[in-house]
């Protein structure tokens, strides 16, 4: 092996990684683009555009460019409707040799009209991919004059490949949000009690828990971004009082984009554990009754948290019971995320030893250098070896992640959490809370890791 | 494009994209590991692809191309990345594909690997790597299959060296899954041959659970065996629907005189003989007891299910390969093939039609290049009652209720995708009860109902 260390790991990833507090001056590098051959656990910035703008249901999502990106892409998000499924569709324009040399906008054109006149279609999303962007397609043309044609709203993804990383493509995602709700031309009537949810994607139903929280507590979703919505929902999005923001990583943009153009405040809230929740509908109500000077909704918060906490009784106990001191690994996509669940693993007693994101910024790292133990290791973008090395060296228990981060865990031992975006079952709120205790505690207490230590032991002997 | 409802669109894919069949090639290769040119993405999308099917950790490297590489070449970000994935995995050889970004902007990948082994010498007298192979494989040039064998190709292009004759087999593996290349080496080993099959995927992407795991998973091809496969008395491609500008077995025989034979997956009765019978000649082995055993099994078991068979009417999808074999199965078995269908564009597909004509009193269809849409309508309008065919076939499922029978890839909502294993009698033998089991399930589960139904006329 010569010159290469023995861990495999890349000195150009050391300044993404960090020892929590034995680090105190070092900041951790974030928010940048992989490095060349890291195997980074990312996608690129159509699928941070995909997956923000796909939950909407009544549209229609065409892919413009070679099959890939649809084929990989199809229905891979979890969300649920109460309404059209058209969005779990996929629409491609499957570009081919023949249309790389001579471009494709006859054939996006083409497949416009195929729509609008198979389908009743009101919104279509054009996604640029890589090629799209290289061949030089004038997608923005080709929406514009098929919208004027058709009279229905076709909105360009600025989504190409390469044109930045995963939260480039948030932001092209907001833009076209942007896009269409400057659009509803209704004069804007400014409620008092109605709020957007922002960045809740309503994996298997969570938005419907959401709204109906909000409900117990006197508020009505006007908006929900983008998790079961409509078009025509998107278009009253500037006539709410406040935007709550879950999912920060990809809609902090947009919220501030209707701060300025709306003059709609926002917050930032996290419904992932009974901590966050808590703390999230207090912040909500004080906000309002900020906004409103009713005072009302503070005590109809707390009566609400209070009948919820009653409801889960002791529930938790079982489970904190049997996990604690037990060690977590966490590797999500966005950094709210990876901040509740250092908080929900310390709600049922176990240490959260390693701490990675994808695409977290920098103000959410150092929220998570202040809640994580002082051994934590906290790391950006990172790739299978760094997930590998840490788990082992700092004997992780269960790995918090999604689908390709699962058989690692799995291959080395460890129990797995799917806090991914194709689960079947809610994480949210305080139901959302027992499930995630259950799921972890069916996990790492599994019976097949007795017969996993029984065969090492047979083996072990076996090798001597 | 008459094979697909819409002109312009394509409306749910029935394929995926070249550096995918790329990817599952390479995954055969020992000690390998790939890098795939282009965006970030396509490698990240691959992964998650293949290791929600395989249930293993699928590492692929991206140069992670971005503005800057686009628009000046993306020579330096490929070269970091050969460079990094050397640091992490020590590989011995490494696999470079292309994308879509990496073909449209013109990428020289050969002389880039040049280069970088050049400008490298150093470093890369301390590590494994012995060869770095690359592949042209952009997304809109073909799907998964074609990607898989363009694949195979270069790396015997590449390696593969003539010194002295032995007596040596080349196979050329088709896509299936790891448990069905391991029946087959099986099968092949009951003949005693000496043989080396390309890629192997048996133990790399079903691997073994292991106290020491491997970030390169164990097995595969060698570099040494495919090097020597210049050197054979033959080679086999397994595999009806392979065209010639694809074939490796027809690229050994131009270069190195080796001659080669096409036959089918051994999948189903008629082609599990004659692969049978093949092998037994080419060793000059007798067929063994025990495989003469099973073959009576599954007479006996086809014998056991034709009346059940007959009532099949299905609809087949996924590479072309796996949609000839189980189209031929549904024949030979009396189940009514509606519907043969395959994303990927494939000229041998209407081959299928002579095998099918006047054994039923319908016409089959028989698409390639099409998608899940048109699928959908014809198996609605022509009542198919069961889908034979990967994951995407859910939404079929789900919006005609005819149930799916899951095999080929990928397979993300069902597990053990990895593990499936229709070859062979033994193969054969279960695929025919699954496929009569799920038409009886929808029957017992309903036929009361129904002649209820259409006969009872109430009480006067």
């Amino acid at each position: 092996m010569g010159k290469l260390n023995n861990t495999g790991m890349l000195d150009e990833r050391k300044d993404f990684i960090v020892c929590n507090s034995q680090m105190k001056d070092k900041k951790i590098k974030c928010d940048t683009d992989s490095v060349e051959g890291s195997v980074s656990q990312r996608a690129c910035v159509y699928c941070g555009a995909r997956v923000v703008l796909n939950p909407i249901t009544d549209a229609y999502h065409i892919v413009h460019g070679p099959i890939g990106c649809a084929s990989y892409t199809w229905d891979i998000r979890g969300s649920l409707t109460s309404d059209s499924e058209v969005f779990r569709n996929s629409f491609s324009t499957d570009l081919r040799e023949q249309d790389i040399i001579f471009g494709g906008e006859k054939k996006l054109e083409g497949a416009i009209e195929e729509i609008v006149k198979t389908y009743k279609s009101e919104l279509i999303f054009v996604y640029a991919t890589c090629v799209v962007g290289v061949i030089g397609d004038d997608i923005d043309a080709v929406c514009r004059n098929m919208s004027e044609k058709h009279g229905i709203k076709i909105i360009p993804v600025k989504s190409s490949g390469f044109a930045g990383n995963k939260s480039t493509g948030y932001k092209a995602a907001c833009n076209a949000i942007l896009d269409l709700v400057e659009d509803g031309d209704e004069p804007i009537v400014k409620s008092k009690t109605k709020v957007n949810y922002m960045g809740d994607f309503n994996l298997a139903g969570e938005i419907w828990i959401l709204t109906d929280y909000l409900k117990e507590i006197g508020l009505e979703v006007e908006t929900k971004i983008t998790g079961d919505s409509t078009f025509r929902e998107l278009k009253n999005a500037k006539n709410s009082a406040l935007n709550i923001v879950q999912c920060a990583g990809s809609m902090i943009y947009l919220a501030k984009e209707f701060e300025d153009r709306y003059k709609i405040p926002f917050i930032r809230i996290s419904f992932f554990g009974i901590e966050d929740t808590i703390m999230s509908l207090r912040t909500i109500a004080s906000t309002m009754s900020e906004i409103t000077g009713d005072k009302n909704i503070i005590t109809k918060t707390e009566f609400f948290i209070e009948r919820k906490l009653e409801e889960i009784g002791n529930k938790l106990d079982f489970y904190r019971n049997r996990l604690k001191d037990k060690k977590a690994a966490v590797y999500v996509g966005g950094g709210f995320k990876a901040i509740s669940l250092i908080k929900q693993f310390r709600d049922l007693g176990m240490e959260t030893v390693m701490v990675g994101t994808q695409t977290g910024r920098p103000e959410e790292y150092e929220t998570i250098r202040r809640l994580a133990d002082t051994d934590t290791v906290i790391l950006d973008d990172a790739n299978p070896t760094e997930l590998e090395h840490f788990m082992r060296e700092r004997g992780a228990d269960i790995l918090v992640g999604g689908v390709k981060e699962r058989p690692l865990a799995y291959k080395l031992g460890v129990s797995f959490l799917d806090h991914n975006h194709e689960r079947k079952h809610p994480l949210c709120g305080f139901e959302g809370s027992i499930n995630f205790a259950k799921e972890a505690y069916e996990s790492m207490l599994s019976p097949v890791w007795d017969i996993v230590r029984e065969y090492r032991k047979s083996v072990g002997e076996l090798n001597g | 494009m008459a094979n697909r409802n819409l002109v312009n669109l394509n409306v749910n894919p029935c394929n995926q994209c070249m550096p995918l069949g790329a990817a599952t090639a390479f995954k055969g290769v020992e000690g390998s590991i790939m890098l795939l040119h282009g965006s970030q993405g396509c490698s990240t999308y691959i992964r998650r692809h293949m290791a929600a099917h395989y249930n293993e950790p699928i590492d692929i490297a991206s140069s992670s191309m971005t503005e800057k590489g686009t628009v000046y070449g993306g020579s330096d970000n490929m070269k970091k990345a050969l460079k990094n994935i050397i640091k992490q995995y020590n590989p011995k050889i490494i696999g470079v594909a292309t994308t879509c970004l990496a073909e449209t902007i013109g990428e020289d990948i050969k002389r880039i690997t040049e280069e970088f082994l050049e400008e490298n010498q150093g470093f890369l007298e301390v590590v494994n790597l012995e060869k770095i192979v690359s592949v042209k494989t952009p997304g809109y040039g073909g799907t998964q299959y074609e990607g898989y064998y363009a694949t195979i190709k270069s790396l015997v292009d590449t390696l593969a060296e003539k010194s002295e004759k032995d007596n040596r087999i080349n196979i050329i593996a088709p896509i299936v899954t790891p448990a069905e290349i391991r029946e087959i080496k099986r099968v092949l080993d009951m003949f005693k041959l000496d043989y080396t099959m390309i890629p192997d995927i048996s133990e790399t992407l079903d691997a073994p659970f292991s106290e020491n795991f491997s970030k390169i998973p164990l097995g595969g091809v060698s570099i040494e065996e495919i090097m020597n496969m210049g050197n054979a008395k033959l080679t086999i491609e397994i595999g009806q629907c392979i065209e010639d500008n694809m074939s490796t077995g027809l690229l050994l025989q131009n270069k190195f005189e080796i001659p080669f034979m096409r036959i089918p997956l051994p999948l189903g009765y008629k082609n599990t003989k004659e692969f049978i019978k093949t092998i037994s000649e080419i060793s000059e082995l007798p067929i063994p007891n025990e495989l003469i055993k099973s073959e009576g099994r599954y007479i006996d078991a086809i014998i056991d299910g034709h009346k059940h068979a007959a009532e099949g009417r299905v609809a087949i999808f996924g590479e072309p390969d796996l949609v000839a074999g189980y189209t031929e199965f549904c024949v030979e078995n009396g189940m009514f093939p509606v519907l043969a269908a395959t994303g990927s564009s494939n000229s041998t597909m209407k081959n299928l039609y002579k095998k099918i004509q006047s054994k039923f009193d319908e016409e089959p269809i028989i698409y390639d290049d099409t998608d899940f849409q048109t699928i959908q309508e014809i198996s609605k309008k022509n009542n198919v009652n069961l889908l034979i065919g990967n994951s995407g076939g859910k939404f079929v499922s789900e919006k005609t209720g005819i149930p799916l029978l899951r095999m080929g890839f990928p397979i993300h909502d069902r597990i053990g995708g990895q593990r499936l294993m229709h070859l062979f009698y033994e193969g054969g033998m279960k695929l025919l009860d699954d496929m009569i089991n799920t038409l009886l399930e929808k029957k017992y589960s309903s036929y009361r109902e129904v002649m209820f139904e259409k006969y009872y006329k109430g009480v006067e």
